[in-house]
């Protein structure tokens, strides 16, 4: 006993495998397909009991030693690294698999951002997608998995990219012409959809024209777009400055179908300016 | 003789007792980075230490056979497989205990939008198997786990868990 004290310590510190007497390794596949059926040949003679275990899945299975124990299809499915353990009254056996992702995928999960953008953006739109088989199992092989970028009455993107790890993701221009765009991920026959609403941008210029109307100036813009052609939307900020020796008056004025309307007062030798935003737009000087 | 069992039952227990105080070894590489989002060292230190702590949590979990454990560090899809071994652990009348002993830990994504950050892990651990309060036995696993984790409110969960096979 004095003997054995030191040598099951340096065992135990070895990191060698049981308290239990071990009667040997099993003989069983090294890695399976997740959902596979598989076998495991044992030793020995009598009932025992299997163990399976792994931070993914848990298995136990009375068995008869001293011949191949079956493993049905759909048993063991969670893609990772198990311990395996064949117990008897008199032996513990050993052995490991490894449990690998199915080959097919089977979903796809897909974060397309943002969701709203303006439009004529470079790389503005990302799409990230994971991809995983029947059993949730990340598929870590590289795979082709295409993202598709549709706008409407404009030629789709398209960029495939090989996944690594599971993972692949890609980046987008927004279209120039303002719409709803369907974003896809698709790897082999599984695909998923996003929607990317796509607004007018900045308004490119303003032009506004000014007329008298009574003791008052009428200030008009045109029709306020963007710089691809795309009408600002109702309600968009536009703010009419009037400025009058040390007098400034502001006025800020919804945009209503397309163009901002206002009457200031009239002062000769007044200077009025137009903005919405960052973006200034042209000064007219009142002569009348 | 019965003595001398005690003193092995009792040298076994230190054993365990100073294994389960050990601390794993960890090695952390720069981030190989796939993708166009920069990461801040602040954001890769708290993943890195999230994760960390997610391995502490699984171990309590398993060997406790509580999925309530796993709460702090786990959502999704890592859960859900997780809490169902504990549920067959359980059933089993089971548990396992991991004691993780050394990580090797690299960044590989950080995705675009900011909602993902995937790293693998090279991972050296000790699984023991009990039942009834008797240990079936201890195996010794290298494995690579891929693994991916999602913001929550004040940490980084994991949300996919996975060995990958060597």
């Amino acid at each position: 006993m004095r003997a054995e004290l030191p040598s099951l310590l340096v065992s135990f510190a070895l990191g060698i495998t049981s308290v239990f007497a071990q009667s040997g390794e099993l003989t069983m596949p090294k890695s399976i397909e997740a959902g596979a059926a598989f076998s495991i040949q044992s030793g020995g003679s009598g009932k025992g009991t299997l163990y399976i275990a792994g931070p993914g899945q848990f298995i136990k299975q009375d068995v008869q030693l001293g011949g191949e124990i079956a493993i049905a299809a759909g048993s063991l499915y969670n893609a990772g690294h198990y311990g395996v353990w064949l117990t008897s009254d008199s032996s513990t056996q050993i052995g490991s698999i490894d449990v690998v992702p199915a080959q097919k995928p089977s979903d796809i999960t897909f974060i397309a951002k943002p969701s709203r953008l303006p439009v004529a953006m470079h790389n503005a739109i990302t799409g990230s997608a994971y991809v995983f088989d029947a059993y949730g199992n990340l598929i870590t092989r590289p795979m082709q998995v295409s993202f598709q970028l549709s706008n409407p009455g404009t030629s789709p993107q398209t960029r495939t990219v090989e996944s690594r790890n599971g993972a692949a993701w890609t980046q987008m221009d927004s279209a120039s012409r303002e719409g709803k765009a369907q974003f896809v991920a698709r790897v082999g026959d599984v695909s998923s959809t996003r929607i990317v609403g796509q607004v007018p941008g900045d308004p490119c210029t303003i032009k506004m024209s000014a007329k008298p109307a009574g003791n008052k100036i009428q200030l008009v813009t045109v029709p306020v777009r963007d710089c691809t052609g795309n009408a600002i939307p109702d309600g968009t900020i536009v703010t009419f400055t009037e400025t009058y020796g040390d007098v400034k008056s502001t006025v800020d004025v919804p945009l209503k179908k397309g163009i901002a309307s206002v009457e200031m007062p009239s002062h000769r030798g007044a200077t009025i300016s137009v903005a919405s935003g960052v973006v200034l737009g042209n000064q007219i000087r009142w002569a009348q | 003789m019965m003595p001398k069992h005690l003193v092995l039952l009792s040298a076994f227990g230190i054993a365990l007792s100073a294994f389960a105080a050990d601390q794993p070894t960890v090695h952390v590489q720069p981030p190989h980075l796939q993708g166009p989002r920069e990461l801040q060292d602040q954001t890769a230190r708290a993943v890195v230490e999230n994760y960390l702590d997610s391995w502490k949590s699984m171990s309590k979990a398993l060997d406790q056979n509580r999925a309530d454990l796993l709460d702090r560090d786990f959502v999704g899809s890592a859960r859900e497989k997780l809490a169902a071994t504990i549920k067959q652990q359980q059933a089993a009348a089971v548990r396992t205990s991991y004691q993780d002993r050394s990580h090797d830990v690299q960044i590989l994504l950080y995705s675009p939008e900011g909602l993902s950050i995937q790293l693998a892990d090279n991972v050296e651990y000790e699984v023991q198997l009990s039942a009834g309060g008797k240990s079936i036995g201890t195996q010794r696993v290298k494995a690579r786990y891929i693994v991916v984790l999602t913001p929550s409110e004040v940490r980084w969960r994991v949300r996919i868990f996975q060995a990958d096979a060597q």
